[in-house]
């Protein structure tokens, strides 16, 4: 039984309540995995309606999906998964260190997500022209089936709903700018970095789900 | 401070025994006092206290229009509110009172305030998050006030569609209130599963886990798994009303029973969010009051996670009417059966604790049997609606109300009783006075079996639940269960006037004044602002009691932060403890 031979230091990134950095790490990275659980419940409620829906009008989705661009929708599945490669490649150069990497890598995955959005937008808008409104407000006439509209209500709901996920994602990420520029990132502290990462990749999965099955079943 | 690393999951640490301080001059609440200090603190107890006195405000507020309702319900046709008043009413008291009071009741007020000091931490994993869950609730609770002031919402608590995607009032600022609301619930959830998992003192295995944090473990898996669901369902309700999407609207080849699959999906949940935590409760005070060791310890703790998991599988129990497929409807009720199995594990080994026992009739035990008795027939009456027969005759009268009300307030809001009277002198460092804690306890246990049986009793004849009118013949038993609940009004009433005066006036309580073995009884009353002054070390469980309670002082690890000294505890010892990671 050894006495500690001075009070060690406690870092200044250790919270009161923690006994250590590991406990610290370990718990944040708990905390968010079982938050992307709940992500994907959230999700998996717009799942259930898809599949209500397509096993009852299986001709309509057939029909609907050839509207959407799916070489836009490809363009964005690589530029969503390179930008799941970056954000690696971010917590690699906090974990080694590097906090320029950290920080270009960062600003690349940004700029990903941004491209990503700015290409949403524009199919958005290309609908938008033809008339395809969710629900009661769909005026489009080029797909011959009455219940049209539900396959763009639920489309619009669940690309909606992911493309807040990476508005907030986009915020994050700046956010975690700001804190590296000042020094608050080091191969010791970048549990944020890590976090956040997860988080990235969860909008990356579920996008890759929803692309084959909005896109791909034609 | 542990040292040396002996062979790789056993660690030795090195422990003194202290004494908890009795009637500390320095604890949490006069420590880091002011209104702003409370308004942006992180610490687990204050919280759990902000969260508590908001759950009793609306557990007032929705009292009074509970009061409303049975007052209308005294004649047969009008008495002194209209009808669109009165399904205003009813759908405010059902919200209010399952998604402001009993959602957060145990988890977010007394779970908060209980669960680190359970765990030997100095708090929770996320202390901002836990803040920021209270301050959520307080927003969805705002958003709620402006629904009801802005045009009120008469759909019911359960909104189904299409009505309430048509209904006038402010539905949408409803169902905005509630999907935020949402997010406190599982900011709740993800913070209790985190702490459990990785704050556990040393010497806290998960076989020494006291069965309330089993019961919040449970219970936050469930608000985990389900809220997210409830939140697309109304966020999809919200979007029907904003931009008329039509997933819930047949006009536009939509669903409305797939909205009550979504709702039910998360709601038949939620009643075990309401209830789970509540058995939690039971299990700490059935033991400590009857001075032994609970019985069956792992048959409670995992019958608690049963209950988690059979509860998501049995939504479809809710629409037996609703023009599903004989074959769903014989599936989702055998599954309704299952849920007794666990729930009749936890009741039989309640009472195989209390068995040959030294039983203490104090208040939170008198809770406890109230519980016990409300819960039991709330149960079996369960089992008779989930039988599908029985169902279609009973199906929306007054004996579903009466089930559910002998479950969730026979059940929850009882267990609620029992774990505030317990905690009470942890909470404040005050007494209540016993007597009249038992007299309001017979008065509303009086009254709320006066309200709730003749229901029972209607129900089976035909009375349809929220009617605003009825027939003559139902009279006598609307009346008699007006008079119960003002009974147990009265009997509230009694309640906060001693516990507010125990606040006052109240004496003095010692550190442990129930000779409990639980570790949150081995530090003083109130806590100190970090519950412990050293990182207490888990020797005993905390149904010890069969051993003396001079074994149950504190065991500590030394800390950083102290010297060594200053203490006079007796010789360190060294105890082998596995490591809690």
């Amino acid at each position: 039984m050894s006495e500690p031979s001075a009070v060690e230091e406690r870092p200044s990134h250790l919270q009161h309540h923690f006994v250590d950095s590991d406990q610290q790490f370990d718990s944040a990275k708990m905390g968010m995995w079982v938050f992307l659980v709940t992500e994907i419940l959230f999700f998996g409620g717009l799942f259930a309606a898809y599949i209500v829906y397509r096993s009852w009008y299986p001709e309509l989705f057939l029909m609907a999906s050839t509207e959407l661009d799916t070489f836009w929708g490809a363009v964005n599945t690589a530029v969503l998964i390179g930008s799941s490669l970056t954000v690696a490649m971010a917590i690699r150069s906090a974990q080694l260190n590097q906090i320029k990497g950290l920080i270009i890598n960062l600003w690349i995955t940004i700029s990903l997500a941004f491209v990503f959005m700015v290409i949403k937008y524009f199919e958005y808008i290309h609908k938008f022209e033809k008339g395809i409104f969710p629900g009661e407000y769909y005026t489009y006439e080029g797909i011959a089936h009455e219940k049209a509209n539900i396959f763009f209500s639920i489309y619009y709901m669940m690309t909606g709903l992911h493309g807040i996920h990476v508005i907030i994602g986009i915020g994050l990420m700046i956010w975690l700018v700001v804190k590296a520029k000042k020094g608050v990132f080091s191969s010791k502290y970048y549990t944020p970095v890590e976090i956040t990462g997860l988080y990235w990749h969860l909008v990356d999965v579920i996008w890759i789900f929803l692309f084959p099955l909005l896109y791909l079943i034609d | 401070m542990p040292t040396s690393e002996t062979p790789k999951s056993i660690r030795k640490l090195q422990v003194k025994r202290f004494k908890p301080e009795e009637y500390p001059k320095k604890h949490y609440l006069n420590s880091e006092t002011g209104i702003w200090n409370w308004m942006t603190t992180v610490d687990h107890k204050k919280i759990g206290l902000m969260y508590l006195a908001s759950v009793a405000i609306f557990f007032l507020v929705g009292g009074l229009l509970a009061l409303l309702i049975r007052t209308e319900l005294l004649t047969p046709a009008r008495t002194f509110i209209d009808a669109d008043v009165y399904n205003q009413v009813f759908t405010l008291h059902g919200a209010i009172m399952i998604f402001f009071f009993l959602i957060p009741s145990v988890p977010a007020a007394l779970g908060n305030f209980i669960l680190p000091l359970q765990l030997g931490a100095k708090d929770v994993a996320f202390p901002r998050l836990n803040l920021a869950s209270f301050y959520i609730y307080t927003i969805g609770a705002i958003f709620t006030l402006i629904a009801i002031f802005t045009g009120g919402v008469d759909t019911g608590w359960t909104f189904y569609t299409p009505y309430s995607a048509q209904t006038g009032g402010n539905v949408l600022m409803m169902t905005l209130g509630i999907f935020i609301l949402g997010f406190s619930s599982i900011l709740t959830g993800v913070n209790f599963i985190v702490t459990i998992h990785k704050m556990r003192a040393p010497g806290l295995t998960w076989n020494k886990l006291p069965l309330n944090l089993w019961a919040l473990y449970a219970t936050s898996l469930i608000q985990v798994l389900a809220t997210p669901v409830l939140a697309i369902t109304v966020l999809l309700l919200s979007m029907e009303r904003v931009l008329g999407i039509g997933i819930f609207d047949p006009a536009l080849g939509g669903d409305p029973v797939l909205y009550q699959h979504f709702f039910w999906f998360y709601s038949h949940p939620a009643v075990y969010i309401m209830i789970v935590p509540g058995f939690g409760i039971i299990s700490e005070v059935i033991s400590t009051f009857s001075r032994k060791t609970i019985f069956g310890y792992w048959a409670i703790a995992l019958s608690s996670l049963a209950i988690a998991f059979i509860g998501f599988l049995v939504w479809g129990h809710h629409m037996f009417t609703a023009g599903q497929s004989s074959l769903a409807n014989m599936v989702f009720s055998f599954l309704t059966f299952l849920v007794g199995i666990p729930t009749g594990i936890k009741i039989f080994n309640w009472l195989a604790t209390m068995y040959k026992g030294s039983i203490d009739m104090k208040a939170p035990m008198l809770y406890a049997m109230v519980f016990l008795f409300l819960f039991t027939i709330g149960g079996f009456t369960g089992i008779m609606l989930g039988s599908l027969a029985v169902d279609i005759h009973l199906h929306d009268t007054y004996y579903v109300v009466a089930h559910f009300h002998y479950v969730m307030m026979g059940g929850m809001v009882m267990a609620f009783f029992a774990g505030l009277h317990y905690w009470w002198p942890k909470m404040f460092g005050k007494m209540y006075n016993e007597l009249w804690a038992r007299v309001a306890c017979v008065l509303v246990f009086i009254g709320f079996n006066m309200t709730f049986l003749p229901q029972f009793v209607m129900g089976s004849q035909g009375m349809p639940r929220r009617y605003f009118n009825y027939i003559d013949q139902f009279q006598p038993f609307h009346q008699l269960s007006t008079l119960g609940a003002y009974t147990m009004f009265v009997g509230f009433l009694i309640m906060a006037a001693y516990l507010i005066h125990s606040l006052v006036k109240g004496k003095e309580a010692p550190a442990n004044p129930w000779g409990s073995r639980a570790l949150e009884w081995q530090t003083t009353s109130p806590a100190p602002l970090h519950n412990f002054d050293h990182t207490p070390v888990i020797i005993n469980g905390s149904y010890d009691y069969h051993k003396p309670m001079s074994e149950f002082q504190l065991g500590i690890a030394d800390s950083h932060h102290d010297p060594l000294d200053e203490h006079h505890g007796d010789q360190p010892v060294d105890i082998q403890t596995e490591t809690t990671a």
